[in-house]
Formats: C-alpha cells, sequence, structure tokens
C-alpha cells in the first residue's frame, strides 16, 4: 500500500553511526537521499525498494529474476504440448 | 454552452460547495473547470468565448486575427531550463499557434511584489527579451505594478497576444471528428517534474529541464504543407489527459489513447514512480496534441519529426466512431480503461 | 526503471494469465490487502485478464481510507491553530473530516505542508524553533519504520517543538477481523509485499491455518499480482491452506529486523478504529510511554468524541469487500473525488477512487 520503489544507491554517507547513514539512490535517472539506516548490510551498486524516504529492503537480484524464468519455462513447455490450451470464460469488458 | 457536467443531472454541485477559492481550482484539473464553467462562462457568456481554444480567432474585414492571453505564477521563479520571463513569452505565443496564427505582438504586464530583488526583475526581463527574439514576436504595451510585501509572492506576470490566421482551416474542438489520429509533438512531463525536483520539501536531483519552448513554427509548417489540421491543444496544466478531455468534452468524440506510443523520458517516468503521478496528468510547456484527418498523419508526423521542436513526435492514438465524450486508454496490458482529466491540484501519492 | 518496468509487460502478464485460465476449475474469491496493489488492478486491468471463475474483493489497505473520522477531526484542529506548522504526506488532505479537510484549511490560512518523509519534518522543526511542527503519522506497517525513526531522531536532538498525530494500523489483525466476519467470501489472500517486507511473514501461518485459506505475500506490478494469483489458485485447486511467499525479491521470512526493533523500540500496539469497519483490538500502534511527550494527542489535549460517517456512504462495506464501488448508490452521483463522502474515495489507493478514475461511464456518455 505504501508506496515504495526500487532504486540503485550510487553513494552512501555517514558510516559512523548506522542509524544516521544515508544513501544516494538513483531511481531511473532521478537522484535522491535515503536512510539506510535499516539495511546495514547493503553497499553502493546494490538494488533497495525505497519507502518514504528509507530503503526498507536489499533487491534479491536472483529471486528478481526467478519469475522470468518460470515464465521462460512455461512457454517452453506449451511448444512441446501438442493440445491448444484450452482457456475457461473470459470476463467481459465492462 | 457550459461544459457538459461528468456529474449529471442528478448532483448540480453548487458553487457554495467551496465557499473559498482552493489551489486546486487553478490545476488545469476538473475543479478547474468547473470554476471557468460555473463563474466565468456563466457570467460572460457569448459564442467568440465559448469557444474554449487556447485563443479565439476573430474576424475583422480582410482579417482573421488570434487574440490570447495567459498569467504566469510559476514557482520558484527559476527553474531548470528557463523562467517565469521566458515562460510568460512561450506560452502565450503558443496559445497563438493553437489557431494556426502566425503570433506578432504581446503585452506584458507585471505585478511585483515589494522587496523583490532588481537583479531578478531585471534576469526575467531580458530572458523575455531573448524569448521574443526567438519568437519573432515584439511586446508592444505593457504594465507595472507593486503590491505591498506579502501580498504578491515575488513576481506575477500576464501576457497577451495577438497573431494573423493566414490559412482557411477552421482549427478548434468542434471542428475534430470520427477517424482523426491524435499526435503529440514530443515526450511528456518534462516541465511539471522540473518543477517538482525544485519544489520545497520535494527536492530531488535530476536532469530534468523544463521543454518551455515555442512551437508555432513547426505548427506553421504544418499548415504551409497543407495538412488537414482539425484541433491543436497546447498541453500545460493537467497534461495530454486534461486537454484530450477538454476536446473530448467540447466536441463530444470519443479518444482512444495507446499507452505504449506515448513517449515518456526514462526520469521523467521514474519521477512520476516516485512521486505517485501519471505522466499523462503532468505538466508541458513546449508540447501540443494535434488532432489530423487520418489520410494526413503520416505526413504530418513527418514534417514534426524533421522540426527541432517537433523530434520525439509521435501518433499516440485515434478518435474513435463510438460516441463521446469520453477519453479511453488502452494500457500495456492491452486493457482498456478511462484516462480521466485530474482531479484538482496534483497531491504527489505517497502513502 | 530496473526492477520495475519488467513487471509491467504485456506478453508476459498475459502468459500468467493463460496459465491461470488453464488451471482455474471453479470460482474462487480471492482478495488483494493492499491498496497499492488494488490501484494496479484497476490501473492495468488485470482483473480483465483472468478467468470470470475468478472474484478478486478490494480489501482494507487503504491507510488514508481507514483513518477514523475522529483522526481527521484531530489533525484539522491541530492544523488551525496560528502557531503550528502542520506536516503530512499528500494523500490526507483532501480527506473529509466531519466538516472540512485539511486542504480547506489551508485555503483559510492554515500552515499545512505536504512532505515526503518524516524525516523532513523533523527538518522542518529544527528550522523553526519558535513554531509547533506536528507530523501526521498514518499508515500501515510500511511506514512504521520512517515515522519511528523521526521520533527517535527528535528524542535524540532533545526537540521540544516535534510532535507527531500516530494513527497507524495493522494487517493481521484486520484479516483476522475480516475471516471471522459471517459475511466474509474471501477464500484466499494476496498480502501486502511492502507490509511484510517489513514486518516479514510470520504472523501469518496461524491465520491460514485456523480459516483454511492460502495467503501469498504478493508484490505491486502486474506480473507480481499475476504470479501471486497464480499461487494462490494453485493452492485452492488442491485444497492447500499454506502461506507462500511470490515478492521474494524484497520479503525474506524474518522481514526487516533493524526496521522491527526501532518499532518496538517506540511503539506499543493499541487498539484502533478502523473508518467503516469499526474498532479492531490490538489493530495499531502507538507511542509508548518513553515517548509520550511527542504525542500530538496529549500534548493539544484533544479529547476523545464520536462521529457519525454520512449515512449515503458506504466505504465500509467497500473496504470490507462486501461491495464493489460501482455497486454503492451514490458512486459517481453524490460521491465523486471532487466532493467525496468517504475515504475510499478521495485516496488515489481508495477502491471508490480507482474505479471512478478508470472505470466509471459517465452519465452523458453512450457505450
Amino acid at each position: 500500500m505504501c508506496l515504495a520503489i526500487p532504486g540503485k544507491v550510487e553513494s552512501i554517507s555517514g558510516e559512523g553511526d548506522p542509524l544516521t547513514r544515508m544513501g544516494k539512490i538513483n531511481f531511473g535517472g532521478i537522484l535522491k537521499e535515503a536512510s539506510l539506516a535499516y539495511v546495514p548490510e547493503v553497499k553502493v551498486g546494490d538494488y533497495v525498494i525505497v519507502h518514504v524516504g528509507f530503503a526498507l529492503s536489499r533487491v534479491d537480484e536472483d529471486e528478481a529474476h526467478k519469475v522470468f524464468g518460470y515464465l521462460k519455462q512455461m512457454e517452453e513447455l506449451a511448444e512441446l504440448e501438442d493440445d491448444e490450451t484450452k482457456p475457461s470464460p473470459r470476463r467481459d469488458q465492462p | 454552452m457550459p461544459p457538459a457536467s461528468e456529474f449529471s443531472l442528478n448532483c448540480p454541485v453548487p458553487i457554495s460547495q467551496y465557499p473559498h477559492v482552493l489551489v486546486a481550482h487553478g490545476g488545469g484539473g476538473k475543479l478547474m473547470h468547473q470554476l471557468i464553467g460555473k463563474m466565468f462562462l456563466a457570467a460572460l457568456h457569448n459564442p467568440l468565448l465559448e469557444t474554449q481554444h487556447d485563443s479565439t480567432v476573430v474576424e475583422l474585414p480582410g482579417r482573421k486575427l488570434a487574440f490570447t492571453t495567459d498569467s504566469y505564477v510559476v514557482r520558484p521563479i527559476f527553474f531548470p531550463g528557463g523562467d517565469i520571463g521566458s515562460m510568460a513569452v512561450h506560452g502565450t505565443v503558443n496559445d497563438l499557434a493553437m489557431s494556426g496564427a502566425r503570433p506578432l505582438y504581446l503585452s506584458s504586464a507585471f505585478i511585483i511584489e515589494e522587496g523583490l530583488p532588481m537583479d531578478t526583475l531585471w534576469r526575467v526581463v531580458c530572458s523575455m527579451r531573448d524569448a521574443a527574439q526567438r519568437c519573432g514576436v515584439q511586446i508592444i504595451t505593457g504594465d507595472t505594478k507593486v503590491v505591498d510585501k506579502g501580498k504578491g509572492d515575488g513576481l506575477f506576470i500576464n501576457t497577451a497576444g495577438i497573431g494573423v490566421v493566414e490559412h482557411e482551416q477552421k482549427i478548434t474542438p468542434q471542428n475534430v471528428r470520427s477517424g482523426d489520429r491524435v499526435l503529440v509533438s514530443g515526450d511528456l512531463g518534462r516541465h511539471g517534474m522540473a518543477i517538482m525536483a525544485v519544489r520545497e520539501g520535494l527536492e530531488f536531483e535530476s536532469r530534468i529541464e523544463s521543454d518551455s519552448a515555442p512551437v508555432h513554427d513547426a505548427v506553421l509548417q504544418m499548415i504551409k504543407a497543407g495538412i488537414e489540421i482539425h484541433c491543436l491543444r497546447d498541453l500545460t496544466r493537467g497534461g495530454l489527459a486534461s486537454a484530450l478531455n477538454e476536446i473530448a468534452e467540447a466536441s463530444g468524440v470519443r479518444i482512444e489513447v495507446v499507452e505504449k506510443s506515448v513517449p515518456v523520458r526514462e526520469d521523467v517516468h521514474a519521477a512520476c514512480e516516485m512521486l505517485g503521478l501519471d505522466p499523462l496528468h503532468v505538466a508541458c510547456e513546449g508540447r501540443f496534441a494535434a488532432f489530423i484527418a487520418a489520410n494526413d498523419a503520416e505526413r504530418a508526423l513527418s514534417i514534426l519529426r524533421g522540426h527541432a521542436m517537433g523530434a520525439g513526435s509521435a501518433v499516440i492514438g485515434r478518435v474513435t466512431e463510438h460516441s463521446g465524450p469520453l477519453v479511453t486508454l488502452k494500457s500495456a496490458l492491452g486493457v482498456g480503461r478511462i484516462l480521466d482529466m485530474p482531479s484538482g491540484e496534483q497531491l504527489p501519492r505517497i502513502c | 526503471m530496473k526492477y520495475l518496468d519488467e513487471y509491467r509487460d504485456g506478453e508476459q502478464a498475459h502468459q500468467l494469465a493463460r496459465e491461470i485460465h488453464r488451471l482455474t476449475t471453479r470460482p474462487w474469491n480471492i482478495m488483494e490487502v493492499c491498496g497499492g496493489q488494488t490501484h494496479a488492478i484497476v490501473k492495468f486491468g488485470i482483473d480483465e485478464l483472468l478467468p470470470e471463475f475468478i472474484t478478486l474483493i478490494h480489501g482494507p489497505g487503504c491507510p488514508v481510507c481507514v483513518t477514523p473520522l475522529e483522526m481527521i477531526d484531530k489533525a484539522l484542529e491541530i492544523a488551525a491553530r496560528p502557531n503550528v506548522i502542520f506536516t503530512s504526506f499528500g494523500d490526507m488532505l483532501r480527506v473529509p473530516g466531519s466538516t472540512t479537510d485539511l486542504l480547506s484549511v489551508k485555503a483559510a490560512g492554515g500552515d499545512v505542508r505536504i512532505v515526503y518523509s518524516p524525516l523532513d519534518a523533523v527538518k522542518l522543526a529544527e528550522q523553526n524553533p519558535a513554531k509547533e511542527v506536528v507530523f501526521f503519522g498514518v499508515g500501515f506497517e510500511t511506514t512504521a519504520p520512517a515515522t519511528a525513526m523521526a521520533v527517535y531522531q527528535a528524542a535524540q536532538k532533545d526537540l521540544k517543538n516535534f510532535f507527531m498525530l500516530i494513527s497507524h494500523v495493522l494487517v493481521p489483525p484486520a484479516i483476522e477481523a475480516l475471516m471471522s466476519s459471517p459475511n466474509c467470501r474471501v477464500q484466499g489472500f494476496l498480502a501486502a509485499g511492502h507490509v511484510c517486507t517489513v514486518m516479514g511473514y510470520e504472523e501469518y501461518p496461524p491465520l491460514a491455518a485456523k480459516y483454511h485459506v492460502p495467503i501469498v505475500v504478493t508484490g505491486f506490478e502486474p506480473l507480481d499480482i499475476l504470479q501471486g494469483v497464480l499461487m494462490v489458485v494453485q493452492q485452492l485447486e488442491s485444497g492447500r491452506a499454506e502461506v507462500e511467499n511470490q515478492y521474494t525479491r524484497s520479503v525474506r521470512r524474518e522481514g526487516n529486523q533493524p526496521a522491527q526493533e526501532l518499532i518496538r523500540k517506540v511503539f506499543k500496539v493499541v487498539s484502533r478504529k478502523w473508518r467503516g469497519v469499526g474498532e479492531i483490538p490490538q489493530s495499531g500502534l502507538g507511542l509508548n510511554d518513553l515517548y509520550a511527550g511527542f504525542d500530538a494527542e496529549k500534548k493539544f489535549g484533544l479529547a476523545d468524541h464520536h462521529v457519525d460517517e454520512p449515512a449515503e456512504c458506504l466505504s465500509g462495506l467497500v473496504l470490507q469487500g462486501q461491495i464493489k464501488p460501482h455497486e454503492c448508490p451514490a458512486f459517481s452521483t453524490k460521491c465523486t473525488p471532487e466532493h467525496p463522502l468517504g475515504a475510499t474515495m478521495v485516496s488515489s489507493e481508495g477502491a471508490c477512487a480507482a474505479y471512478y478514475r478508470y472505470r466509471r461511464q459517465p452519465a452523458a456518455a453512450g457505450k
């Protein structure tokens, strides 16, 4: 519910106190500072999910690609099958 | 005829619903249109005013003139890619261009707050001079007022403009018809996000600069090439969504936009995601939408793309044969939805 | 934008939808908890890609929507005071209280300012020592780490002019309250991905077991939501009721420990009234005794009072997923974003606002 978006950590400052550790985050070309207090393991080059000025998690890049691997598998499976898939009834447009 | 209210006859929203004017009434969205309809059009109604186009064309013996006015209250006064002065010239020149007029003369009225540094005023005026030169217009009359400190927020500028219409086309919303292709003259949302980037409390670093620029030359080139133009609309406050909804309402048509075709730069897209805004609702300053007869659309596109001001032009939709007024959007997933006029002032969606 | 745009790919969305079609053999009701997910569903038209058998029920996960009327009124009272700088997230500004809203208070002269982060409010307090700076702390668990840090830093800096009006709410008690209601038709949940980024998902297995519902922690982009639905359907079709994680790129089982620690340090669990739903015990966060000095309610001595919602507003039923927005008689007639009857029409993540913006047919239009 809360608008949180992914960005890349370009630089880190305030390394002394973990709670005041700040990062300059690059969101698709936009740079904004965010607190890294809650992601002490994050380094420059990592991607983080940021909500109201706080990084809440480090994006796990391996996990991020999993859905695409799954989709690729599905695609290959579908190509191997002889039968067409039978879709269940579709919703009409409102 | 007042603009059709989407609240329908069941709920006539009384103007007394808002006993005070809100900032949202100037936002370019629904509240502003409501104010215009129930206040200004209601009191001042006449057929010329009711065309409700960016500029109004008046026919005089042997001449057709276009006339327009705009006020500029942008904050901050200087922003990435421009300032209130250059905006005041480009914006009014562009409004004239939206009738296909060749802009000639501008007036300029200043309302200055006591205490504004002379240096600031000088920078703004020089910027206006340079912009006027670039546009080939002259500022030939003006006015100066100073208000007490605290009563004026720095500087407000009003410019009015006169241009000459040297073609026979009727470029108004009422001329839009089924089959027309909708073009935009470049990528969207730069101006709004350039301002947001320097707005207090929301600052972020970016290379986004306002797209404030004159577009009249690109328009005149299309007219010269004989392109059948049904309507043009400056994309300012309220962005593309606002402009298309205004035109749909004025002409009763249904417009379909294809989201994937709408050009938006990556950093503008990112800034919008960060603030929870829709790029289709964000203000531009040097961009326009054009409704072109279907068989002329490709030619219009190549003329625009060949012009410095239209390099990023694209066909983004069409006027369908269904009844309106409605603007719909085909999303990236291929599903249709309504593209609504923005509601009030764009509040960054945070939580 | 990396890790965002690639999850909006149309072709792959259709691929996931086809798989859902293939697996679904009977009707299922699935609730997406979070307002951000509702917004994405309606904006991208994700529900229209799903088989007719699947009904998506929009949940109460819009913190703006569930902030009680009485709390809005308290905010309005504080914001109208002469020496106060009232700061808030943008979304709260147009939420109607009993008689007015923050935007109107601003129009009438109140110093109301939008901030991006609660830390900006702390900065304002430092820069304006002669004023009282109040921050309106609304949100689910996702926002609690931010507001906790703001209060914590204010205490560290020994600020005497910074206060917070807290109205945080918690998701699991809301799910429990929903599931224990006799009218509840929900058979599976898409849990809120960013709430779980903070809190993890260890609170959910007891709920899944007790009510026999699959719960899948899900992200916010079309591919996330579709994959989440797919995972719920897979469970439903095979009779399972487990907790799974779709949003693995952000959510870990144990969540964000440092964030949870600071939340525990600053807040305590309290009962909260949810607008449109009623009081849910132990469903919110408030400042604990150590930080009570920053509590705006205490500072400004605001008494509790009870206010009735306008009778025509059915946002409670919408929030509980009992009706869809367009089934409310006031929808798009008496109740629109310009003059909303309830919060679900104001917040850009409210279900009513989402339906109004993207789905309603204007009265004048033909179909």
